[in-house]
């Protein structure tokens, strides 16, 4: 292991080119004093570019020296005059370079994970991987899995939704985003956990395959890719697009303040683009809302609508923008969201309140679920995962799958209901 | 942007006032894992437009909350230690009312979880939040029911370890990007929450939810005295705003002194 982190820091240095060929490492023991003190002149000669690999100590301690490929011929000649005898240990030094180069590149391969069984779900993932990821799961469930790439991000990257769909033509749908903030890793992380949980599920649990057979479900995990990356390369805690504001050094606009719903309203979606809350220049100019608000215009038979944040343990209902109540509240209120929260808390005890937006977190204007919801979407909702602010957006990776398993329970419930509303 | 302000305080002890600590010897120790309760009809309007609630307050609605966000950051700047830490439970009922023009004075019944020893206790507490410019710090007076644990031991154990000066403390982004603190680490993370807490208590409002995110960096400095002596960066998240808030922090700790905040400046947030 050592040597191969000695080659692998060799190969850094010599930036894959081809320095080494034909040099040899030989073994040299001097007899006796006299070969001794002529080695150690040699270590001195700058001219044969010499490198020794173990230097000149004692008589009968073995030596090991690389001689480049234009002196090793002159060297041998003299180490023979000299009645010094050697031994090649490397014949050619850029053939093993080579030989390793290809060794830790098929470690670095096994590394990634040849399919989504292999799949780390206790760990948060990189952009690519979780593109790698969505690629897997279609390839390994073609009959169930499909992806639609809805538009491109600012930064052109791909705005991937997964479809799960048993068939059928344009069936109701539900509709789920995790990502849409790009420090809430732990809702980009559930939706993987999700994706691979509806794949395994379907056929074995009931209230799934019962759903399945009778709708779609719609899932986009990295709803914000451009902020996702740069909470990976440069910070954090990133909250917003990366799409550079004109006349202002500040880049990004909150993604859920710049839906059609209030927008721009007075009071916290505040008109600075410095802001973490801006809400951009008009509703729906962010691509990234854009082409959501478009591909659920168009496929017109979504019937639930779930965008997932984090932190602070809700699940609420629109509105956020207006004290008015959401014409459906009693039915959202006491047939379902009520019994979301009960059946998530029922796996650890995890407690979550549940109410409108704007009672119980905050007055926020051009939300997704306010949109939605007056599209017609009666069962718009939104998350916010764990913890309650001890972790907050640095949640420990070991509470990936636990906060995943349990909010799956609330999901069930909301997409169960959706399924036998026949609105 | 330029930033906001710039506070230097000596601060000799943690702010608020003094709260009557609790007799009971009742050993409550709830097991925070139980099973919901029935959660107060959301429902139930509070008061429509910009006019904060008054009255008895739906403990689950924001009003509520923020306020006893603020008895959380008040018990541990009084109670807190690297061994001793409040986590928000719950909210029990509330009621707040407006004080003639001077501001408005809230009453909690809550539930603390000390993090740690996993152990939950009921606290009562009364947070009154002034009105005017320049902009004052709530006032928190709040009596809990158990006695807190013993943590001096742990406490000596550490302050010992770090006093012989073999190796003072230098660490950067705790936790980690997932969420991963070393052990050996642990300690420090929870001290810098409790110093962040002064921070936190000195800047809440009716319109602010603090929690905080991450140590961007803390550093051990030497000192003559006999107290650990620490400068570190904070980030601060504030829930309602969403902003990350910036905060240069020097304070010093020991088992006998407590902690004690000798600096704190808020800083410019990078450009981006």
């Amino acid at each position: 292991m050592m040597r191969l982190l000695m080659f692998a820091a060799l190969l850094v240095t010599v930036h894959c080119k081809e320095l080494f060929k034909g040099h040899q490492v030989l073994q040299i023991i001097p007899k006796n004093d006299a070969q001794l003190a002529f080695l150690k002149d040699l270590e001195d000669v700058l001219e044969f570019e010499l490198d020794f690999w173990k230097g000149v100590t004692a008589v009968s301690c073995p030596v090991h020296v690389r001689a480049p490929f234009q002196f090793l011929q002159l060297l041998k000649r003299i180490l023979k005059r000299k009645d010094i005898s050697y031994v090649p240990m490397i014949d050619d030094l850029q053939a093993v370079l080579d030989e390793e180069q290809k060794e830790i590149e098929l470690f670095a391969r096994s590394l990634k994970p040849k399919n989504t069984d292999s799949f780390n779900y206790s760990r948060y993932h990189k952009l690519s991987e979780i593109y790698s990821f969505q690629d897997m799961l279609v390839a390994e469930n073609p009959n169930l899995v499909s992806k639609i790439v809805i538009g491109q991000s600012y930064e052109a990257r791909p705005l991937s939704v997964l479809k799960f769909s048993t068939g059928g033509t344009n069936r109701r749908a539900i509709w789920i985003d995790t990502g849409i903030h790009a420090r809430e890793w732990i809702t980009q992380a559930s939706g993987i956990w999700f994706a691979k949980k509806i794949v395994t599920d379907y056929g074995r649990d009931p209230i799934l395959t019962d759903i399945l057979n009778g709708m779609d479900i719609l899932l986009e995990i990295v709803t914000n890719p451009d902020g996702y990356e740069y909470t990976h390369t440069t910070n954090r805690l990133w909250r917003k697009s990366r799409k550079p504001n004109p006349r202002s050094n500040c880049i990004g606009v909150d993604l859920n303040r710049n839906w059609d719903s209030g927008f721009g309203g007075k009071v916290f979606s505040l008109f600075n683009p410095c802001s973490e809350t801006y809400h951009g220049p008009r509703a729906h100019s962010e691509s990234e809302v854009k082409s959501i608000v478009d591909f659920v215009k168009t496929h017109g038979n979504i019937k639930a609508f779930i965008s997932i944040h984090a932190y602070s343990q809700l699940l609420m209902y629109p509105y956020g923008h207006t004290r008015n109540p959401a014409k459906d509240q009693t039915e959202l209120v006491q047939n379902l969201a009520q019994r979301a929260v009960k059946d998530l808390a029922s796996l650890y005890g995890t407690r979550y309140r549940y109410g409108s937006i704007i009672s119980t977190i905050y007055q926020a204007s051009g939300g997704s679920i306010d949109w939605a919801y007056d599209q017609g979407i009666k069962y718009s909702y939104t998350f916010e995962l764990r913890d309650t602010g001890r972790y907050g957006f640095l949640l420990p990776s070991s509470q990936i799958i636990p906060t995943s398993e349990e909010t799956w329970l609330a999901l069930e419930a909301i997409m169960d209901r959706t399924l036998k509303d026949p609105f | 942007m330029g930033f906001r302000g710039f506070i230097v305080l000596v601060v000799l002890m943690g702010t608020g006032g003094s709260p009557t600590a609790a007799v009971s010897l009742k050993d409550e120790s709830a097991h925070p894992n139980f099973v919901t309760r029935e959660q107060k009809d959301p429902t139930v309007e509070e008061g429509r437009g910009d006019v904060m609630a008054t009255g008895e307050l739906n403990p689950s609605h924001f009003p509520a909350r923020r306020a006893a966000k603020v008895v959380q950051h008040y018990l541990n700047t009084r109670y807190g230690s690297p061994y001793r830490l409040f986590g928000l439970e719950d909210v029990h009922s509330a009621t707040a009312e407006d004080v003639a023009d001077t501001g408005r004075r809230y009453h909690l019944q809550i539930s603390a979880h000390e993090i740690i020893s996993n152990r939950t206790q009921k606290c009562s507490a009364d947070v009154f939040f002034p009105r005017g410019e320049p902009t004052q710090p709530p006032e928190v007076k709040a009596s809990c029911e158990e006695l807190l644990q013993n943590t001096t031991a742990q406490e000596e154990a550490l302050y010992q370890r770090y006093k012989e000066g073999h190796s003072l403390l230098s660490a950067q982004y705790i936790p980690d990007s997932q969420g991963h603190i070393e052990p050996d680490v642990m300690p420090f993370w929870h001290l810098s929450i409790v110093a962040s807490s002064f921070i936190m208590l000195h800047e809440s409002t009716e319109n602010t939810l603090y929690n905080m995110a991450q140590v961007a960096q803390i550093t051990q400095l030497e000192t003559e005295r006999k107290e650990l002596k620490f400068d570190s960066h904070m980030l601060l998240h504030d829930m309602v705003s969403q902003e990350i808030l910036h905060w240069k922090l020097l304070f010093t700790w020991s088992p006998a002194e407590g902690i004690k905040v000798q600096q704190m400046q808020q800083i410019p947030k990078p450009n981006h």
